[in-house]
């Protein structure tokens, strides 16, 4: 057994429990589609450490790409020389996404609701927008085709909304069944991973529920970061924390040049 | 039927041939060789009026849209990868500054599939995309369609046929056959899909590199301008690393108008040439060039 570092004593940050906890999600020998930050790290952390065959897709048209460092950009040159192979972009959409080879989508976001919808489009109104956010790049496909989907984003009132400015990629849709009726084939979201816990969806009606929670972290904590009225798993885990193993290979990751 | 070569031309030439006020262009590369020195040839002419295509506007797009060039944009993710907003778009679309920027907006699954059906000589591309999210409210060039063979529901968008397409690329050879390699993006399409076409290459050479996985023929491209570490801050894989400092750096000099201003007026216009541009950026990053 690893020993566990006490995160009071050593301080990993927020950032680096979501990332740690987050890895842990990655199964091996998966195909995961990785978006930039916080999953493009933690993919790569999976990959070294408990997923070691995993394979790593970047919308750059990257297939299998072994990043030594976070690449800051997704089309990185890194990315390209340690890749299987290197796919146009309409091929890396239509031939591998589009067509069902994707396990795990591992995105991130700027705001989501109670059905793990995501919006990275605007705050406010499309035309007069508050806030104009990227848009949607390659999430909206990644959602809607990748068998699971793994989401990774800081939880506060402004991200966890009740109800989203704008819908750039379903998750669990309206819930219940309403997913499928949209005929998508990938599966919606298995996890939302934050800096306070762990959310999964409700089996029956795809409603997000709190299933784990961060050392350090209260319920009350995590409910009032929530802008719905949060369901709490009556089996609610506490999350492990980053062993020594795990938080060394972050850093190194993390600080390679 | 005859065809035509490409024409070997100076930059400044290619551009003021190609790139006319009201023109929509499109100016690709996937982060990895951008056509950053065209982009800059463009402000430097002081062309208006262009409907730009992209799917990452990226720096470049950011600088002609925040120097007024642009009236309609064509995109599916407008960000500073891995820094944050790109400041010159949000600010043309939440200010309208310095003129107001139509937008249609895509994914990239869709951008991908409308460049694919130009290149193919399609009215359209189909996908599996779109189902359930809010583009399709504000975008007109998405459409619902069924397969006549099976019924399934499909999203259908329209081919893109810019009436320029511009690329950097690695090499040509002699004859104006263009080669590249590493992160080849949408380059082929966006050749294939566009009217009529401007690459912009790091050198000339008898014969292509056998690293070389992308060649388009001399015969389908208009015009070959040589311009060394012409895709400076991103990059050119065998050449020049991407300068993800300058990408950094850009997040400060274009937050404020007038910084954004200043800096316009003395890289691209003061500076008149992409090489001198390259000198004073080599001067300022100390050495990150």
């Amino acid at each position: 057994m690893t020993e566990t570092l006490k995160p009071q004593r050593t301080g990993p940050t927020t950032d680096e429990i979501m990332t740690v906890v987050a890895a842990r999600e990655l199964p091996d020998y998966s195909v995961c589609f990785v978006g930039i930050g916080l999953p493009s790290t933690a993919a790569n952390l999976a990959r070294l450490m408990r997923a070691p065959n995993v394979v790593l897709i970047y919308e750059s048209g990257t297939i299998g790409a072994k990043p030594t460092r976070p690449p800051l950009s997704i089309g990185d040159g890194e990315l390209a020389e340690t890749a299987d192979c290197v796919v146009s972009v309409p091929e890396i959409f239509a031939y591998w996404l589009q067509a069902g080879r994707v396990d795990v989508g591992f995105l991130g976001a700027a705001q989501l609701d109670r059905f793990g919808n995501i919006n990275t489009t605007v705050i406010g109104d499309y035309a007069h927008p508050k806030v104009r956010l990227p848009g949607a790049g390659g999430a909206p496909e990644i959602a809607a085709s990748a068998r699971t989907m793994l989401l990774m984003l800081r939880q506060t009132p402004r991200s966890f909304v009740e109800s989203l400015d704008f819908l750039t990629s379903v998750g669990n849709f309206e819930g219940g069944k309403s997913r499928d009726r949209l005929g998508l084939r990938g599966g919606g979201p298995g996890a939302v991973i934050t800096d306070m816990g762990v959310l999964r969806p409700d089996k029956s009606t795809g409603e997000l529920m709190l299933t784990a929670i961060h050392p350090g972290r209260t319920v009350q904590e995590v409910v009032a970061a929530t802008g719905w009225p949060l369901q709490v798993s009556s089996d609610l885990q506490e999350t492990v924390p980053p062993t020594i193993e795990e938080l060394t290979k972050l850093r190194a990751l993390v600080g390679a040049k | 039927m005859v065809f035509t070569v490409a024409e070997f031309v100076s930059l400044a030439d290619a551009v003021s041939e190609l790139v006319t006020p009201g023109v929509s262009v499109a100016m690709e590369g996937f982060t990895h060789l951008i056509p950053f020195a065209v982009g800059h040839e463009v402000i430097r002419q002081r062309v208006t009026d262009l409907r730009l295509i992209r799917m990452t506007p990226d720096l470049i797009y950011d600088q002609l849209i925040g120097a007024g060039t642009a009236s309609q944009l064509v995109f599916s993710w407008g960000g500073n990868p891995g820094v944050g907003s790109l400041h010159r778009f949000r600010d043309a679309i939440e200010h309208g500054w310095p003129r107001p920027l139509e937008l249609e907006e895509h994914s990239h699954a869709g951008m991908a599939s409308r460049y694919s059906a130009g290149a193919s000589g399609l009215p359209f591309g189909v996908l599996r995309g779109y189902s359930g999210n809010d583009l399709a409210q504000h975008t007109n060039t998405i459409a619902r369609i069924f397969c006549p063979f099976t019924g399934e529901e499909l999203a259908a968008v329209p081919a893109l046929r810019p009436d320029v397409g511009v690329i950097h690329a690695q090499q040509a050879d002699r004859h104006g056959n263009v080669g590249l390699w590493g992160i080849q993006g949408v380059q082929k399409e966006t050749i294939l899909a566009s009217k009529r076409s401007l690459v912009t290459v790091e050198e000339v050479v008898d014969e292509l590199d056998a690293r070389v996985t992308v060649v388009l023929p001399s015969w389908v491209v208009t015009a070959i301008a040589v311009v060394p570490r012409g895709a400076y801050p991103s990059y050119a894989h065998g050449y020049y690393e991407r300068d993800n400092h300058f990408y950094q750096a850009w997040d400060r000099i274009s937050r404020d108008r007038q910084d954004f201003e200043d800096w316009i007026e003395t890289h691209i216009h003061q500076a008149g040439s992409f090489a001198e541009h390259l000198t004073l950026v080599g001067t300022e990053m100390e050495g990150d060039v």
